[in-house]
């Protein structure tokens, strides 16, 4: 691959103390790059431990171990000041468009917080004029500068978060599930805004969801996650067309299609619930939903392997 | 940038439409004003009555101090509307002035104890870990000891004085408020909007002075008025005990007390200021409500 | 006798409000057949919700029902008192919500929770009704029910919740069970297990169902007929084949349009531009004439009615011969 590497995660560690002196199991020696210009998509259930990752990526979230290295820094070598210049090549969006935008704000001072937290601009009159600008890229009418969050709906707020986010011009972008709150018909609005956006600003977007369709849309590439650790990553085109990972493979079965003709009622299900992050299954994390798990998985965790052109975690992905 | 000009217009017609009347805090205040009469007829008896004790000298034809030694005692009429005293002094008219000084030990302490209390609290709730931990232990040594005998050991200790029971209710009166104040924090400091602009970078003095500290405040408000009326209540207790405000001036707690020999024989000098402390204690919790309906954002979304 | 479970005809019911009357429920008849499962499939705020919540007397003030007639096993319901209503809901018909943890009492076992239904509407002694629960618990497919029983709701998670509330929505055998939205808050591995229980459930005990659901997947996966919502009115209704085979009405198609493929992928999805009118303020004609690529000046000004278009296919709109 000729693109260079934006941002590099090695052997990244996150845990989290829970009751009685155990510990979440968040994020589990994940080793993980994203490619400036690309959009890499973190999918998995919930409790799997992606919107700690994208978090620990850009630095929100202190990791336990590891290290993050952006073009070429390692960041959790540096103190908060020294992280300032970098924070701001890296921004978040939210899922929820109701919680991220602070509700006694008018939409200038929500967007134009960033302005003025970096002094972007040189008074307050060029900052607003600012916010009209970005309010325009996002297609928010300039009319509705001084309204309240709760006077907007949700792809809208949804709109006022993303420029809020691209406001910085940065480099990459985290969208923690930016859609999934969002009606199907509003979701493919703000879907086609980002991806203009990333065109027009040649941005890099680490995109998380749950929602693989979503996601087969938006990524260039993807990684599945499965509690704390990455099962499979590679192109969106070769991952939906013959997943490797088994568990990918019950994960994109499971999505209902919209299609009466295809409905299969003994199609294979994926039985049990998710296993606890506190107290995460011995070998591979996978084995105790797998049918497919032998010995071998209950006691060797898999490492994620090249295989086929992408990565894989399974010690049968080659004969399954 | 011509992607979005064509779009933009049909965009702009349906969010005209779509977006409700901007409403600011003036027209949810009308709106609870509209809804919870109790609220509004509390707050006019309020500022009425602080504009009866600012403007009595003017309003009263009586001296507060010196009395009639012919009108002692004498049962409310046309000339003394809630009667006489002992010494001949027109009820009504000390009422009123006692007024000033029972609405200022309920105004004044609270808002020193509220100023206090936010402060450590938000710095507690914010910061967490060690400083939270030493300022709320600390919180919890004040709340440990019984109010009233922890200002009653102020005031003798410092003496007696205005200034000194102001002190002395704000020193007992503020860790109430930080245990309010940390624990709202605490869960606005969870909310995404905190977070989102933690991820900017914004520091954290701003992040507490343009997310926390307005998000607190209806709490806030709400809380100010509930405690003004246990001040208002504690001054009466101590005055009534002998360490408040002692005589010619007079407060509410004092005419109780000096009332209590001829409760018998002239009831009015005792029920008067009593009355009033209920009704001013029963007005600011009605208000209290009041706000705290007109302040939540989810009650007026709709 | 009506062979219909459910009869709903001319149904209206809205909000009172400060800003005026809110109608979110405008003139919608539907039927539901003995072992049928029917959905409703719209998106936030079209009515959807306010029906299911209609037809089991949940209405919150300041919501009221206001013309029509609610008619389930040849019972009407409409003009019932909450207190009539009481030996119906929970017996004859049951509802699952979207986030089971909100109506689960969080401080009784869940079990105990399952029983008091059984003993106030059955004529069961407290260890019958038990060993009916725990029946119960494992026939949705909970493992290790005797222990379940005595669980907390928050020491379950969300799928072992949502099949607490299915088991107890079931323990009555209801005859019309209400799912609204009963896997939008689960992940797709768990989603896929709770729709099949339901449908399992449904062909076992011919049981009828209304789905309510914003998601097209889980509609053309589960339904026998559908009706598709917009702004308080049902714009379309078909048996699924038909509904996804010959959709006809604009928004429909624009609903599904945006539905993401999984075997392409496009630079740009198709969209429905705009936002779904404010109920306050509907436009004078076709609610959805302002989104609608194919309006012309009668969508404009003139409300289209619900017309037969085709066997079982009705369709609300002046152009729904074009396409």
């Amino acid at each position: 691959m000729a693109e260079k590497i934006l941002l590099e995660a090695k052997d990244l560690v996150k845990e989290f103390p829970a009751k009685g002196r155990k510990k979440v199991h968040a994020v589990s020696h994940v080793d993980l790059t994203i490619r400036a210009g690309e959009t890499l998509a973190l999918v998995g259930e919930s409790g799997c431990g992606k919107s700690t990752l994208g978090r620990t990526l850009i630095g929100l979230i202190p990791p336990t171990a590891g290290t993050v290295t952006f073009e070429g820094t390692d960041l959790t070598a540096l103190s908060q000041k020294e992280l300032a210049p970098y924070r701001r090549q890296m921004q978040l969006i939210f899922q929820d468009p109701y919680a991220s935008l602070d509700p006694r704000m008018t939409v200038r001072d929500i967007v134009a917080e960033p302005l003025e937290t970096y002094g972007v601009c040189p008074d307050r009159a060029a900052t607003t004029q600012r916010v009209r600008e970005l309010l325009d890229e996002v297609g928010i009418p300039e009319e509705f500068l001084y309204r309240y969050p709760h006077q907007f709906s949700g792809g809208q707020r949804q709109r006022i978060g993303i420029a809020r986010a691209i406001a910085l011009r940065p480099r990459l972008i985290v969208c923690d599930e930016p859609v999934s709150a969002l009606d199907v018909s509003v979701q493919s609005q703000i879907l086609n805004l980002l991806k203009d956006l990333q065109e027009r600003f040649a941005l890099t977007y680490l995109f998380i969801s749950h929602d693989l369709s979503v996601v087969r849309f938006m990524a260039d590439r993807v990684a599945v996650m499965f509690l704390g650790k990455l099962c499979e990553v590679g192109t969106g085109a070769d991952v939906y067309a013959r997943p490797l990972h088994p568990y990918t493979r019950f994960l994109l079965e499971a999505i209902p299609q919209a299609d009466p003709r295809l409905r299969d009622d003994e199609k294979n299900l994926l039985q049990g619930e998710i296993p606890s992050p506190i107290d995460p299954p011995a070998g591979c994390r996978f084995h105790t939903r797998c049918p497919y798990a032998t010995d071998r998985c209950r006691t060797e965790p898999p490492s994620l392997r090249p295989l086929e052109g992408r990565l894989v975690a399974c010690h049968r992905a080659e004969e399954l | 940038m011509a992607l979005f000009k064509s779009k933009k217009d049909v965009l702009s017609a349906d969010l005209a439409s779509q977006i409700g009347e901007s409403e600011g805090m003036g027209v949810r205040l009308r709106r609870m004003a509209r809804k919870n009469k109790l609220a509004v007829a509390s707050a006019v008896f309020l500022v009425l009555l602080v504009l009866a004790a600012v403007f009595v000298p003017v309003l009263s034809p009586y001296d507060a101090v010196n009395g009639d030694a012919s009108t002692r005692l004498q049962a409310p009429s046309a000339a003394h509307w809630l009667g006489t005293d002992e010494m001949g002094r027109d009820v009504l008219t000390r009422l009123l002035y006692g007024a000033r000084i029972s609405l200022a030990v309920g105004v004044v302490p609270t808002m020193i104890s509220m100023i206090i209390g936010v402060a450590l609290g938000v710095i507690a709730g914010y910061a967490g870990g060690k400083t939270d931990y030493i300022i709320m232990r600390l919180a919890d040594v004040m709340l440990a000891f019984p109010s009233l005998l922890l200002a009653m050991v102020i005031m003798y200790t410092l003496g007696d004085g205005v200034m000194n029971i102001f002190l002395a209710l704000a020193l007992v009166g503020w860790a109430s408020v930080a245990r309010v104040a940390r624990s709202e924090t605490i869960s606005l400091k969870e909310t995404e909007y905190v977070q989102a602009a933690k991820s900017i970078g914004v520091k954290p003095g701003r992040i507490i002075r343009r997310h926390i500290l307005p998000n607190c405040l209806p709490a806030l408000i709400v809380l100010f008025t509930l405690n003004i009326p246990s001040a208002i209540l504690s001054e009466s207790s101590l005055s009534f005990l002998g360490v408040g405000i002692k005589l010619p001036n007079s407060s509410w707690g004092l005419m109780v007390n000096m009332g209590r020999q001829f409760l018998y024989n002239a009831p009015w000098i005792s029920l008067a200021p009593s009355a009033a402390i209920m009704l001013v204690v029963l007005s600011c919790n009605f208000l209290g409500d009041g706000l705290r309906d007109a302040l939540d954002p989810h009650l007026n979304n709709e | 006798m009506d062979e219909y479970t459910l009869k709903i005809e001319h149904l209206s019911s809205g909000f009172f409000t400060e800003r005026g009357y809110v109608p979110a429920v405008d003139d919608v008849s539907l039927t539901i057949g003995k072992g049928q499962v029917v959905g409703i499939v719209g998106e936030s705020g079209c009515g959807k919700s306010m029906i299911a919540r209609s037809v089991m007397g949940l209405l919150k003030y300041p919501g009221r029902i206001t013309g029509g007639s609610i008619i389930l096993a040849g019972q009407e319901l409409t003009g019932l008192t909450d207190r009539q209503l009481q030996p119906i809901r929970g017996k004859d018909m049951a509802m699952i919500f979207q986030e089971p943890m909100t109506s689960l009492n969080p401080v009784v076992p869940v079990g105990k929770q399952m029983r008091e239904a059984l003993l106030l509407h059955e004529n069961m002694s407290k260890a019958e009704a038990k060993a009916e629960v725990i029946r119960m618990l494992s026939h949705v497919g909970i493992s290790e029910p005797e222990k379940r029983y005595n669980a907390y709701p928050h020491e379950l998670s969300g799928g072992l919740r949502q099949r607490v509330m299915i088991a107890m929505a079931m323990i009555c055998r209801p005859k019309l069970l209400i799912a609204d939205e009963p896997t939008t808050a689960l992940d797709v591995t768990i989603e896929a297990q709770i729709l099949r229980l339901i449908r399992d459930l449904s062909r076992e005990t011919g049981m009828s169902v209304l789905l309510i659901s914003h998601n097209l997947g889980v509609i053309a996966q589960m339904c026998d007929k559908v009706y598709v919502m917009y702004a308080g009115k049902i714009v379309e209704q078909a048996d699924a084949l038909t509904l996804f085979d010959k959709r006809a009405h604009p928004y429909t198609r624009g609903l599904m349009d945006s539905v993401i493929r999984l075997d392409a992928s496009p630079q740009r999805l198709p969209a429905i531009g705009g936002v779904v009118p404010n109920l306050l303020r509907l436009p004078a004609g076709c609610a959805f004439a302002p989104r609608c690529p194919h309006a012309r000046e009668i969508c404009h000004t003139e409300r289209p009615e619900l017309e037969q278009i085709g066997p079982g296919h009705w369709c609300r709109c002046f152009e729904r011969g074009r396409s």
